[in-house]
Formats: structure tokens, sequence, C-alpha cells
């Protein structure tokens, strides 16, 4: 569960998130969308401690986020551009994941194996695919049994099998009682996820509910339509 | 017939010293001994009054005889011509700050020799006054380094004439070897090092030589001061370091002559005030700070046939330039070419650069050495010799260095 | 501590694969190599041999240094939503980065000097005091180049400020010490001149290095301060000190500005 409290911060004088207040629930997928530069990332990165809030706070399973690293422990993060050291293998970038962590972790490899990512754990990152680094990407946010998961556009790049592969695992770990806020610019995929949906635009959470609410809310059929709607429609807050 | 029967015969026999004696103290055998007697010092330690030999005679000590001054007096004074002083050890004079309190003391004699005897913390170690013809060798002085004033000189040599002083080691002084008005010394195959003051201290002493010498890590190695023709061949200055240390003084002289000398790893090596018609040849300066410093008033002088090299310094001139000339030295700094092969660089060497002078202005910008600055620096000299102080210049720089080594 | 040298193992690695570390010390080793062959070995070799150390230890760290953070930029990120504190992954980050670099160095420096089999000799104590300078050259100048990357996140202007400083380090600022210690050459100049050396970590890496070389026969000749400050055990302590102090400050600022930053 992740409680965003009065959460804001700008970058310079370009103000990015202003005042956000979020509830997001355990055992649901959360769908972050908005226009491009509306904050999404950023909240990702508030939620992780990679950015320090201006105002508010970020509570992520009643651990209020702070420079105490330990609540990360329980975070599975997939980035949004997979950039990783070009001469280490995946299973080094993991190994050193888990050496990060005390070495008694045993990662969770399941996800590899549903890929059938074979020998490619063991090249070089830098030989890789882009669609192969981002199942690797994949692979190390859900190694270590996440409660919380943060994805930033996660199928981007991979193939359709590949794809389902992933959707599939989220939805499972939703069963399992995971918190997973993922963004994502394909709207249809996300509608085929997502409870609920967070509409960021101008800074502000402009909606934030379960996405059959929005579709009546909005009149539209679809996920799309509505978000689409909503982006046309200016300010119409309705939090329900 | 052996030459010690033959001794014998024409001196008698010796006059044995020991502790057990027949005569105890050294000073009982000298009253006692004719003139021309031989005196034999068995192994001891000998606490005595001050001994006084004034009579010829031989004293001739044997391993282990110790005179021991018990840090208050001086052990023996010399007076009369043809002595010998041979084996024997001196020890513990104490300090005296209000006379010259030597172990030996030679004065108003002639024909003496004193060779092959040790001195260990003593005040002066040898000290001869209006001596002549007197041969000091193989002696070795080893002082109490302390403060400068707190110790005497090794071999102090005053007014005498025609001494030889020759393969002493000689350390731990204030000079190693100390020179005043004295005509005709030979100082010779010495070794002087670690003197507190100077290896070698030479004050209006005229025509004299020192030769084959080694002078390391003293104060400073070596000073000529007010001298005329001194000869100055085959020494060694080395590693004499520190604020205003340097290889060799030359002070207000005058016709001195400098053949085949080794100066290395000195802060300066020849540090030249007033050495007038100097002929400077064939001599080696390397690793020195600055090899040479001529300071305003040199007159004349002459530096033929040297190799430079590794100086961070070949030449510093001060004042408004030298009349020192420079011919046919060899200079590691040197780059031109030979393109006549008749041996000699085609174009003049310069050896004070740029950065020597503004040391001279400032000297502490000495610490920017070597820094890419001043490398850029000497770039820009060698390419726009406009640059470089004009002056001091050798007009036929050698292409091989006269010495044995090799670039 | 022990989570930051976790870093370094997979850094070394990726350093080592990337061949660029290798060729760094490999040309080193050949420059040191040639120089050892046709100088002789001697004490003309070791100095010209610390000039290299003194100009292609800092560049190298500086670029090095700077481009490494930019390049780290993703992963960083990554290491950063794991549960570590950002000082352990600053800890990590620059340690991976400037131990192998370092390494590279030393060993490029030194390298051929023990095929040669000097390493063992009257050159032995000053090479080691080499190696141990130009170590601590390679922290001062990755620090640095931490300091300044971590600030600016334009690449190419960090660059330009690190190559800046580093023109500035190896040759302006002893031009303008120079020309400033001549135009108050009447006056009492020992004491701002050592601070303005003090001020620099190059000048401070060179004057320890000369301390050993034949230069060190000029030292004699300066003055009081300088004659305590190059003559003793506790002026070189000082020396090593004030290198050590710009390791220090640069990292602690560098490490401030990791743990404040917005990634």
């Amino acid at each position: 569960m992740i409680v965003t409290r009065a959460l804001g911060k700008s970058f310079g004088k370009r103000g990015v998130l202003r005042a956000i207040d979020l509830h997001i629930g355990r055992g649901r997928i959360t769908g972050l969308v908005g226009p491009n530069g509306a904050g999404k990332t950023t909240l990702l990165k508030l939620v992780l401690g990679l950015a320090r809030p201006d105002t508010g706070e970020v509570i992520v399973d009643g651990h209020r986020v702070g420079p105490a690293p330990a609540y990360r422990a329980a975070i599975g993060y997939m980035p949004q551009i997979a950039r990783f050291p070009a001469h280490l293998t995946g299973r080094e970038l993991l190994e050193t994941l888990v050496a990060l962590r005390g070495a008694t972790v045993e990662p969770d490899l399941s996800l590899a194996e549903d890929f059938a990512l074979g020998d490619a754990l063991d090249r070089s990152l830098g030989t890789l695919s882009g669609g192969t680094r981002q199942k690797i990407n994949a692979v190390l946010a859900f190694a270590f049994r996440p409660n919380t998961l943060l994805l930033d556009e996660p199928t981007a790049g991979l193939d359709p099998l590949a794809s389902r592969i992933l959707k599939d695992r989220m939805l499972t770990e939703r069963v399992r009682g995971c918190t997973v806020l993922v963004t994502s610019h394909v709207l249809p995929e996300l509608e085929e996820l997502a409870d609920d949906v967070v509409f960021l635009a101008d800074g502000e959470a402009k909606w934030h509910g379960p996405v059959g609410q929005l579709k009546k809310h909005t009149g539209q059929p679809t996920l799309e339509r509505a978000v689409a709607q909503l982006l046309a429609g200016g300010a119409l807050l309705a939090v329900a | 017939m052996p030459p010690m029967m033959l001794l014998l015969l024409l001196q008698g026999p010796p006059l044995v010293v020991s502790p057990t004696g027949p005569y105890t103290s050294i000073g009982a055998a000298v009253t006692a001994a004719p003139p021309g007697a031989i005196i034999m010092v068995r192994a001891g330690r000998y606490r005595e009054p001050t001994v006084t030999v004034d009579r010829p005679l031989t004293l001739q000590g044997q391993p282990g005889a110790i005179l021991d001054g018990e840090g208050r007096r001086a052990l023996l004074i010399v007076h009369a011509d043809h002595v010998t002083v041979r084996g024997l050890e001196f020890t513990n004079t104490g300090t005296a700050y209000t006379e010259d309190r030597a172990a030996l003391r030679v004065a108003d004699a002639k024909d003496c020799h004193i060779v092959g005897n040790r001195f260990d913390a003593t005040f002066f170690a040898i000290y001869l006054a209006a001596a002549e013809d007197c041969v000091v060798a193989d002696n070795v002085i080893a002082g109490r380094p302390g403060r400068e004033a707190a110790t005497g000189n090794g071999v102090h040599l005053w007014s005498s004439r025609n001494i030889v002083v020759r393969g002493n080691r000689i350390s731990g002084h204030r000079d190693g070897i100390y020179l005043e008005f004295t005509r005709h010394a030979d100082v010779r195959d010495n070794v002087s090092e670690g003197n507190v003051r100077y290896g070698m201290h030479f004050m209006y002493s005229d025509s004299s030589a020192y030769t084959g010498n080694t002078f390391r890590a003293n104060g400073s190695g070596v000073a000529v001061m007010y001298t005329r023709a001194v000869d100055m061949t085959g020494n060694n200055f080395i590693s004499n370091r520190g604020a205003a240390a340097y290889g060799l003084l030359l002070k207000e002289i005058q016709d001195a002559r400098l053949f085949a000398n080794t100066f290395r790893g000195n802060t300066v090596g020849l540090l030249a005030d007033g050495a007038d018609r100097a002929l400077v040849t064939s001599n080696r300066f390397e690793d020195n700070g600055w090899a040479l410093r001529l300071l305003g008033s040199t007159v004349s002088a002459q530096f033929t046939g040297n190799t430079f090299r590794r100086n961070s310094f070949d030449v510093a001139v001060n004042g408004n330039g030298t009349s020192a000339t420079f011919s046919g030295n060899w200079w590691d700094g040197y780059h031109g070419w030979d393109l006549d092969h008749d041996g000699v660089g085609d174009v003049p060497y310069h050896p004070v650069r740029l950065f020597s002078l503004l040391v001279e202005r400032a000297e502490p910008v000495l610490l920017l050495q070597r820094s890419l600055f001043v490398k850029m620096l000497d770039a820009a000299e060698r390419a726009l010799p406009v640059l470089t102080p004009a002056g001091v210049s050798d007009s036929h720089p050698l292409m091989r260095a006269p010495d044995r080594g090799s670039r | 501590m022990t989570v930051a040298l976790r870093l370094v193992r997979p850094a070394l690695r990726e350093a080592v694969r990337g061949r660029w570390l290798i060729g760094l010390a490999a040309a080193l080793a050949l420059a040191g190599d040639l120089l050892i062959r046709f100088g002789g070995g001697g004490d003309t070799t070791l100095v010209s041999l610390l000039d290299v150390a003194l100009i292609v230890t800092p560049l190298a760290a500086l670029v090095v240094g700077t481009m490494q953070v930019h390049n780290a930029r993703e992963v960083t990120e990554l290491l950063l939503a794991q549960p570590v504190t950002r000082g352990n992954l600053f800890a990590g980050l620059y340690l991976g980065t400037a131990l192998p670099l370092a390494a590279a160095l030393t060993i490029g420096l030194l390298a051929p000097f023990v095929w040669h089999g000097l390493l063992i000799g009257p050159l032995g104590l000053r090479l080691l005091a080499l190696g141990g300078v130009t170590a601590l050259l390679t922290l001062v100048g990755t620090a640095l180049a931490f300091a300044i990357a971590l600030r600016v996140d334009d690449r190419v202007r960090a660059l330009g400020i690190a190559l800046a400083l580093w023109l500035g380090a190896a040759v302006l600022w002893d031009g303008v010490v120079l020309l400033l210690a001549l135009l108050f050459g009447e006056r009492a100049i020992e004491v701002p001149l050592l601070v303005a050396l003090a001020l620099n970590p190059l000048d401070l890496a060179r004057v320890l290095l000369l301390l050993g070389t034949d230069a060190a026969a000029l030292f004699g000749y300066t003055g009081a301060v300088v004659q305590h400050t190059m003559g003793t055990a506790a002026g070189h302590a000082a020396l090593i000190t004030a290198l050590a102090l710009w390791l220090a400050l640069p990292l602690c600022f560098a490490a401030k500005t990791f743990n404040k930053k917005d990634f």
C-alpha cells in the first residue's frame, strides 16, 4: 500500500507535482497515466526515494520514505531505460543486487525461466537486444519477492509473447497481495490489467478511481477513449 | 742484518711503557729518554698529565695503547724537531672554549711525523702551529659531531711550511682540514666527511695543492679563500647539501687551477666569488642543483673541457654578467647540430636558463622546478632563443662528453 | 563499508572487460619500458616517468571520473532502488571507479621497473614513493571528478570543466604563482608560495616526488621554511596531509551532493 500526502516536487522553477494525495491499495494494479511530462516517473522516484519531495510525504506499507533504506527491500523497480553496464552479464548484475541486499537472499528466477532467457543471463548486457535487456530488467524487479512493484513502461520493447508473460506475472503478484503501480502509454494493455487508474496532469491527480467508474463517468467504452476525454476535457476532478 | 737490529744499534734499546712498567706513564718515559730514543707504548689506558715531548724521539704505540684526557686536558705537545708519533690512540680531550685544546699539538718544530694514529672524541685532533717539513698521514680522526662551537678542527695547520697531509680519514669536526697562513702544503688522498662546517678550509695559504681527496656530506665541501696559486686536482666534492652549501667555494683567490675534479650531488657544485684567472679544466659536474654559480667579480676565469650532466641548472650568474669564458665544454642540455663533423656544435650554447634567472630574482620559485609550466618555459626558450639571457655562452660546445661516461 | 566494497568487484570486472583500463596501463608500461631501455634506468628515467605520472594521472582520473558518473547514471538509479544507504552507494561507486584506475596507473608505471629488475635497488624506495603518490593523486582526481559530475548533469559541460581544472592545476596555476612571486620578489614570498603550492594538489604531488630526485639538492638552497618543509619528517607529513585533504574535501563535497541529489 502506497500513501502520498500533499506530495509536491519541483525541479528548479518547473513544478512537476503539486499536493498529490493518493491511496494506492494492496492487491490491486494501479495504472498511472497522463500526458508526457506529467510527473509519472517522478512519482515513482519519490516512492523509491530516488528523488526527495519538497512537500508532503510518501508512506509505503506503513514506512515513511526517508533516508532509511530498509523499506526498499520489499520494492521491485523496473526503470524506464534499461541501460546496464555493457560488460557485465545479467547474472552478475543480479549477483551484485543480491550482495547489496545481504547474501542470505535467494533470488527468485522463475520469471527468467518463463521468459526462457537461457544463457542470455550469462552474456554481456551490451551484446543483448533491447527486448532481452528489458526482460532482464523485469527479472531483476521481480527477483526479491516484492510487496510493492513500481513498473515504468514495463512492456516497452517486449515482443507480444514476452509481454503476455510479464502481464501474467503482474496478475499473479496482484493475487499474492502485491501493490502494483504501473505506467504505460499503451492504454488497451493497461485496461486489460488495471483495477484502478490515476490520471496525472498539470501536477495534479485529476482522477483516481476504478477503471470501470472512469469509463462510466466519461461515457466512453474504453480506457483509451476515457483518458482522451480527460485530456481534452480539462479540469475534471472526481476521486471515487 | 734485520733493520730493527740496526735501529737498536743506532738508538739504543726502546723504552717500554706499560701499565705494569718499566715505565707506567708516557711522561716518565719521555723524561728519561735520551735524544733519538724509541718509546714503545704497550696496550693500556694512560691517564696522565699532558705529555710534552721536548727532545727528538719516536713514540710507537702498540694496538690498544690509549692516551685518555678524561675530558679535561690536551694530551700531547711536541716541542722539538724530529719527533715521530705512530700508532697511538688519543681520546677524550673534552671541550675547551677558551683555548684551542688539541689532542696532539706540534709547535715550533721541524721534521715531525704523525702517522697511523687514532683520534676519538677530541676537540682539535692534530694542531700544527709554526711547523715545518712535517707529515700527517694515515690517521683516523673521528670527532663527536655536535654544535659547531663545540668541536674544533680535525687537522689544523697554522703558519706552517712544507706539510704533507695524506691518507687521513676525518669526520665529525668543525673543519676536517684547516689551513691558515701555510705555504707549500700538499693535501692528498684524504677523506673528509660529515664535518660540521667545511670538509677543508683553506685561507691565506699560497702555493699549496690538494689532490685526490674526497669531501663528502660536510656542511659545505671546501672553502678556498684569500689565496694565490692553489692547485686542485682529482678531488671529489660530493653531496654537500643545504642552505648556502656548495662543493667548493673560491673566494678572493687568484690563479687557481682546477683539473679533473668531480662535483656530484651538491646544492651548488662550484661557487666562485672572486676567482680571478682561474683555470677550470676537465672537471665533471653531475647531479648538482647548480653546477656553477659565478658571482659578479670573477675576472677572466676560463672553463674548458668540463662535463655538465644532469644538473638542475648548469650556470647561474649574479649581477651584470661575468667575464668568465666558456669554450669546448660538454653540456647535456645542448641540442645543436654538428654539420661539419668537427666534434663541435655549430651554434653556441647558452647555459643560463631563463628560469634560473627568475630564481635569482625570487629564490623560493625554485619550488616550481620541473612543473609543466617551467618545462613549457624551457621549450619556449628553445624555440625562441631571444628569451635566453645573453651573457654566458660556450662558443664551442662539444658534441661528445670528454670524460669516460656517456650521455 | 562492506556494502560499498561489494560494488568494487563488478566495477572492476566492467572496467577490465571494457579493456580501456588495461589499454591505459599497457600504454604507460610501454612508455616506461622505452624510457628504461633508452634512458638507462637511472635517475633520468625516473624523473621522466615522474613527469608522465604527474601529467597523465590527474588527467586520466578527471576524465574517467566524470565520464563514469554519467555513464553509470542508470545503473546508479537501479542500485538506489535497492535497500542500501546513499552513503554506502556513493562509497561503492567512488571506490569502484577510483581503485581500479589507481591500480591500473600504478601498475602501468611500476611494471617496467619490475621486469627490468630495478625495484630492488637504489631506486626501489623512490619508485614506491612514485607509486604511492600516483595512487593518491588518482584518488584525488577521481574525487574532484565526482564532485564536478554530480553537480553538472550535462556530460559535455562536466567534461569541459574537468579538463579546464586539469589545465589550470597543471599549467596555469604555476604560471600565475611564478608571475606573482616575481612581482613581489623583494618581499618574503616563501610562506605565501608554499601556501599557493599547497592549494594545488599537482604541486603538492610534484614537490613530494621531487624530494627523492636530484632536484632535492636544490631545495637546500631556499629559505628556512622551505628547508623545514622539505627536510624533515614533519614537513613530509604536512605535505602528505595537505594532499590527503585534497582527497577528503572534494570527496565530502561529492558525497554531500550525491546524498541530496534527485535522480
